[in-house]
């Protein structure tokens, strides 16, 4: 070792670590922290010492910062990031960007192709209702049940996997075996029973006065997150193994803490993932269920019922099917590629990007 | 003498499997005193870690159990705590360094959250500024350099050596009455491991803990220990303070783990390893269960026969002497080629 050893900037934030990282590095060794201290720290800090000396700072970087440094260089789930974004606030901001309201009717143009006049880009349906703000409502109503679904099964598929892979035993039988029976409904059926039985009616809360897409969501919500609980179950079986949750344990966390401070933040890759897949499938179902009429009702605007709407008059007026239909490919698609990109961003295994 | 902080008295642990009941831990007795040192040394499998595992319910259930015995711990009996009670001992008053801290420290979250964590857990009244603050001191104790950077990063960032600091003050975290060190150093490589050693004095030193100090290592133990225990097949074989134990063995299985160490201030052609595999936990040989194995048996039928009982020895050591052997007396003049202080030293 040489003597490379740089006296303090004074008044400097960190002169004294500075100061610490020189004299050892010029000594070699035997540098006291605190009394007590062992004394043989040189080849542990000459790494950081050099970094001071050249003038390098090593910025930490944490597993997330890695991931999103990877999932920003995957060129499709950037792209397609940026294309839903747009679309998202095409929805929220519909009433700004619509020409009309999503049930104001045009008598004069009736039935019409897609056209600039009248602002009637994506043509009328036979009310003479704008299906360009249809459509835009309908992005806002069909996300509003997506958010609500994903986010909801996400957490009620969390908890129901965390507790039965963490305990394992008679809870993991029971929670997994109730599970088994949700997959085993036949869930179009289900959705169909459910959307009857409960009606269109908005839901009151007090507060809250939520509308109909929600009593829809909720019902999705509750078929869905069977999926998510399995993947977090079978996650949690083989963290359970692992010696920091063994370490965890003998330093007196108890269960819970365990669950939610130790082991949730080593699964929330696959979890985000299956939570962009349920997103996409949340859209889909609620565009099939508004399609089949149990969905929502008309005159809201849904991306389902409006495909559901023109079915009848596909043959001659297209545009009442296409623009619905493709808003939803698109929307489902960029969904998938984002849960791609996130895939492999969030496995620290994958170096290579995929794009 | 005084007071021991822990008293484990004729524990026993099972684990049933499919081929028959495995006796892991059979019946194993003894006290650990304030301030001491106690190594535990023998074979994988022979009861070492499960011993202390077991008292601190760590061990899996099922298919592990403690069938018998009690483990006296500031006058309560561990084995007989529920299972919040326990986990309030854990982490607090005892605490544990694990063999590989590569794996032992959660690779998501940062070193400065994981430590503050062992401290929340017991003293979840103390405020963050307090837990950031505490953490740091212990980071700067067990020789971390700049320990409000290392606070902030993760285990992927530290060496394997620092990630083993940064477990022992974990261990250390709330001033634990004893520590346990379960092979502390197995999974370091060799220049690392001495520095460990240092860490793991000074933090004795801190926290004036009693430290039990689980090990396949004689030298770790000659470099470490006050008292020595010895185990085979789940059983306490030979029990004694340090020097006694490598100026006088009185077991033949405990000169045999001497017999086959190198001597480096010698010139050895052969080592001289103990013959034979250790027992099956599940078919032990009945009698002395090294019987088999052993140079002093030799087939004499009370070796096959009768179970030797663990009995005072007097080879002229200081302090109490046991050893499991019908023919202890028989070893008299025995000494290990251990004996010998520089070979100590230079095994570490």
């Amino acid at each position: 070792m040489t003597e490379v050893s740089r006296p303090p900037e004074p008044g400097s934030p960190d002169a004294p670590l500075v100061d610490l990282d020189g004299t050892l590095y010029a000594s070699g060794s035997q540098v006291r922290t605190m009394p007590g201290a062992p004394t043989d720290l040189a080849p542990e800090l000459t790494d950081s010492a050099l970094a001071h000396e050249s003038g390098l700072e090593l910025k930490a970087r944490s597993q997330w910062a890695y991931a999103r440094s990877r999932f920003f260089r995957h060129r499709l789930a950037m792209g397609s990031l940026v294309v839903l974004i747009a679309v998202l606030l095409c929805g929220a901001f519909a009433g700004h960007i619509a020409s009309y309201s999503y049930d104001a009717i045009d008598l004069n143009n009736i039935n019409a192709g897609p056209t600039t006049t009248a602002h009637h880009y994506f043509g009328t349906d036979q009310l003479g209702r704008d299906y360009f703000s249809r459509v835009l409502y309908g992005i806002r109503t069909s996300a509003r049940v997506a958010f609500f679904v994903s986010i909801l099964s996400t957490i009620l598929g969390t908890l129901v996997g965390s507790f039965a892979g963490y305990f394992g035993g008679w809870l993991d039988n029971l929670l997994m075996r109730f599970t088994d029976l949700i997959l085993t409904l036949p869930p179009l059926a289900v959705l169909l029973v459910a959307a009857a039985r409960l009606g269109n009616g908005t839901i009151n809360l007090g507060l809250f006065h939520l509308g109909q897409e929600y009593r829809v969501a909720l019902i999705l919500a509750l078929l869905f997150w069977t999926g998510i609980a399995r993947v977090v179950r079978g996650l949690f079986l083989s963290l359970r193994e692992k010696e920091y949750v063994e370490a965890a344990k003998a330093s007196g966390s108890g269960d819970v803490r365990i669950i939610f401070r130790h082991m949730l933040p080593n699964s929330m890759g696959p979890i985000i993932v299956n939570m962009t897949l349920v997103t996409a499938g949340a859209i889909l179902t609620e565009s099939a269920l508004s399609f089949l009429g149990f969905g929502i009702k008309p005159p809201t605007a849904a991306l389902g019922n409006l495909i559901a709407q023109g079915e009848t008059q596909m043959q001659t007026q297209w545009w009442l099917v296409v623009f619905p239909g493709l808003t939803i490919v698109i929307i489902v698609m960029c969904i998938n590629f984002i849960g791609d990109g996130l895939r492999d961003a969030l496995d620290p295994t994958q170096r290579r990007i995929r794009a | 003498m005084p007071e021991p902080v822990l008293s484990i008295r004729d524990l026993a642990v099972h684990f049933t499997t499919d081929d028959g009941v495995v006796r892991a831990v059979d019946g194993v007795t003894y006290d650990v005193y304030p301030g001491e040192t106690l190594g535990i040394v023998g074979e994988s499998g022979s009861g070492k870690s499960v011993s202390t595992m077991s008292i601190l319910g760590l061990i899996p259930q099922p298919p592990g159990k403690v069938v018998s015995g009690e483990a006296m711990f500031q006058g309560r009996d561990l084995l007989k705590l529920s299972k919040k009670e326990l986990r309030r001992v854990r982490g607090n008053s005892m605490a544990i360094v694990f063999q590989d801290p590569m794996t032992s420290l959660n690779p998501v979250l940062k070193i400065g959250f994981q430590l503050g964590e062992t401290i929340k857990a017991h003293h979840g009244s103390e405020k963050d500024d307090e837990v950031k603050d505490h953490v740091i001191q212990l980071l700067r104790t067990v020789g971390i350099p700049q320990p409000e950077r290392r606070f902030e990063q993760y285990p992927h960032e530290f060496s394997g050596g620092m990630r083993q600091r940064a477990m022992i003050a974990m261990a250390i975290a709330n001033q634990p009455a004893l520590l346990i060190a379960d092979e502390p150093t197995t999974a370091l490589d060799v220049t690392i491991q001495a520095q460990i050693l240092e860490v793991l004095k000074t933090a004795q030193d801190e926290t004036h803990a009693a430290t039990i100090l689980i090990t396949h290592d004689l030298g770790l133990i000659a470099e470490m220990a006050d008292r020595v225990i010895v185990m085979y097949a789940g059983k306490i074989v030979e029990l004694g303070d340090v020097n006694t134990i490598f100026a006088a063995p009185r077991h033949p299985y405990t000169i045999g783990l001497m017999e086959s160490l190198p001597r480096l201030t010698a010139d050895e052609d052969w080592l001289r390893p103990i013959p034979g595999q250790p027992p099956s936990l599940i078919n032990r040989p009945p009698g002395c269960p090294f019987h088999p194995r052993c140079f002093l048996s030799q087939g004499r039928a009370r070796c096959r026969e009768e179970e030797p009982p663990l009995r005072p020895i007097h080879a002229g050591g200081t302090g109490v002497h046991l050893s499991a052997c019908h023919f202890a007396e028989e070893l008299e003049g025995a000494t290990s080629k251990l004996a010998e202080p520089t070979v100590a030293e230079g095994v570490t």
